[in-house]
C-alpha cells in the first residue's frame, strides 16, 4: 500500500473547506480518503503532543483509528483530531527572514540578570 | 490428542464445556479475524482489526488458562491452555457456528463482528451481575474490550450499509448469509443453563434490539426468516472449522510442546 502524504503550506487552502467534523459530501468521488494529524495528551496535565498522520473518511474513524495506531501501547488518555489540510505552515523557503534575525538578539533571553542566591531552580 | 480422562472429564462437566464453550468463541473469532493481517483494506484499519483479533485473543487465553486450572484440579493431570487450544478435534469445539464461517469481503467480516460483538456485549454484562471469582474477572476486563468492538464494527455496519450502490448491495448479502447463523448464540444449550439459562431471554431481547437499532440506521431491511442453523455448541461443526483447525493447531500437533 502506498501512502502519499502530502504537507499543505499556508495559502493552498482556502479557509472555506469543510471543517473536520462534517462528513465531507464528496465522499463518493473521492478515492483517497483525507489526511488527518493526530495529537495525543500522554497524562492528564500535560499539552496534547503531534503524534503522526493517517488516514480517515471521517473524524469519528480519524479517532478511531488514532486510538488503534497510536495508543495501542497505552500512550494517551486524550485523542485530537484535525484534517491535515486546516494545519497552516510556515513556508521552509522563508525560514531566513522568519527564524534567523532572532538569532543574534541575545538580549532577549532573561540571562543578563544577576539573580540572587537565595532564589532557587531558575 | 487430549489425555481420555480429560476429554471425558470434559464430555461431563458441565462448568469446563461453558467455559471451552466462551473460549472457542473468542479463539475461533480471533483466527478468523487475525486472516485479515496485512490484508486490510487501507493501513489503519488493517490494524483496527488486527487489535481486535489480538483482545479476543487475550480473552480466549484467559479463559483456557482458567478451564486448564480446573481440570488440573479435578484430574491432578497438569494441563495448559494450549493442550485445549491445539489438542482438540473438531467435534470437540463448542464455538458457535457464526464464527468459523470464511471472512467473505470486508463488508461480511464487519458484519459478523458486529452480530457477534453485540451478543458478547449483552452475555458478559450478564456474567459480570451473576458469575463470581476469576469468570467475573475475565467479564469485567473483556467487555471493555467488547464495548469497543461493537463500536467500531456497527459504524462499520452502517458506513456500508448507507454507503454507495455498491457497498449497500455488499451489506444485503452478507446479512442475508449470516443471519441464519445468528439464532445459535441466542439459544441456551444444556451446558449454559445453570449459569444463564434464566438470562437468556433478556440477552435475546436486548440483542435483538440493538441489531434493529443498528440495520435501521445503516438502511438495511432486518431479515425475515427465523430458521436457524444449530449445531456448533455441540460440536456439529460445517466443513470450514476442519481446515481452520488444520492450519492453526499444525505446529503443535508436527512439534508437541513447542515453544517460541
Amino acid at each position: 500500500m502506498r501512502l502519499i502524504i502530502q504537507k499543505y503550506l499556508y495559502g493552498d487552502y482556502g479557509d472555506g473547506h469543510a471543517g473536520g467534523l462534517e462528513k465531507a459530501s464528496n465522499q463518493d468521488q473521492q478515492k483517497e480518503w483525507p489526511l488527518w494529524e493526530v495529537f495525543i495528551r500522554s497524562k492528564q496535565g500535560l499539552d496534547h503532543k503531534h503524534a503522526g498522520s493517517l488516514h480517515a473518511a471521517d473524524a469519528i474513524m480519524a479517532l478511531e483509528n488514532a486510538r488503534d495506531v497510536y495508543t495501542r501501547r497505552n500512550e494517551g488518555m486524550s485523542i485530537w483530531v484535525v484534517e491535515s489540510k486546516h494545519i497552516h505552515a510556515s513556508d521552509p523557503d522563508a525560514a531566513a527572514e522568519f527564524f534567523e534575525p532572532a538569532n543574534d538578539k541575545i538580549y532577549r533571553h532573561p540571562s543578563f540578570y544577576d539573580l540572587p542566591d537565595s532564589l532557587k531552580h531558575m | 490428542m487430549l489425555q481420555q480422562s480429560i476429554s471425558k472429564l470434559i464430555s461431563e462437566d458441565q462448568q469446563i464445556q461453558y467455559l471451552l464453550h466462551l473460549a472457542d468463541n473468542a479463539l475461533i473469532l480471533s483466527h478468523r479475524n487475525s486472516q485479515w493481517c496485512g490484508h486490510g483494506p487501507i493501513l489503519e484499519q488493517d490494524i483496527a482489526l488486527t487489535n481486535i483479533a489480538l483482545d479476543q485473543l487475550g480473552q480466549a487465553r484467559n479463559l483456557y488458562q482458567y478451564a486448564a486450572l480446573l481440570i488440573t484440579e479435578k484430574t491432578g493431570i497438569p494441563t495448559t491452555e494450549d493442550q485445549l487450544a491445539y489438542l482438540r478435534d473438531v467435534g470437540e469445539f463448542k464455538n458457535c457456528l457464526i464464527a468459523e464461517l470464511p471472512n467473505g469481503d470486508w463488508g461480511q467480516t464487519v458484519l459478523r463482528n458486529f452480530l457477534m460483538g453485540s451478543y458478547q456485549f449483552f452475555l458478559y454484562q450478564e456474567l459480570q451481575q451473576i458469575a463470581t471469582g476469576q469468570l467475573k474477572a475475565i467479564a469485567d476486563k473483556s467487555i471493555k474490550e467488547i464495548t469497543y468492538h461493537v463500536r467500531w464494527s456497527a459504524d462499520w455496519v452502517v458506513r456500508l450499509g448507507d454507503g454507495t450502490t455498491e457497498s449497500h448491495a455488499r451489506m444485503e448479502q452478507a446479512l442475508e448469509l449470516l443471519w441464519s447463523y445468528t439464532g445459535e448464540m441466542l439459544e441456551p444449550s444444556d451446558f449454559e443453563q445453570e449459569l444463564i439459562g434464566t438470562q437468556s431471554s433478556y440477552i435475546k431481547a436486548a440483542w435483538e434490539a440493538k441489531i434493529a437499532a443498528v440495520l435501521a440506521e445503516a438502511n438495511l431491511d432486518h431479515p425475515k426468516n427465523d430458521w436457524m442453523q444449530l449445531g456448533g455448541k455441540k460440536g456439529i461443526h460445517t466443513e470450514h472449522l476442519g481446515y481452520l483447525l488444520a492450519e492453526m493447531q499444525f505446529l503443535q500437533r508436527a512439534y508437541p510442546g513447542l515453544e517460541w
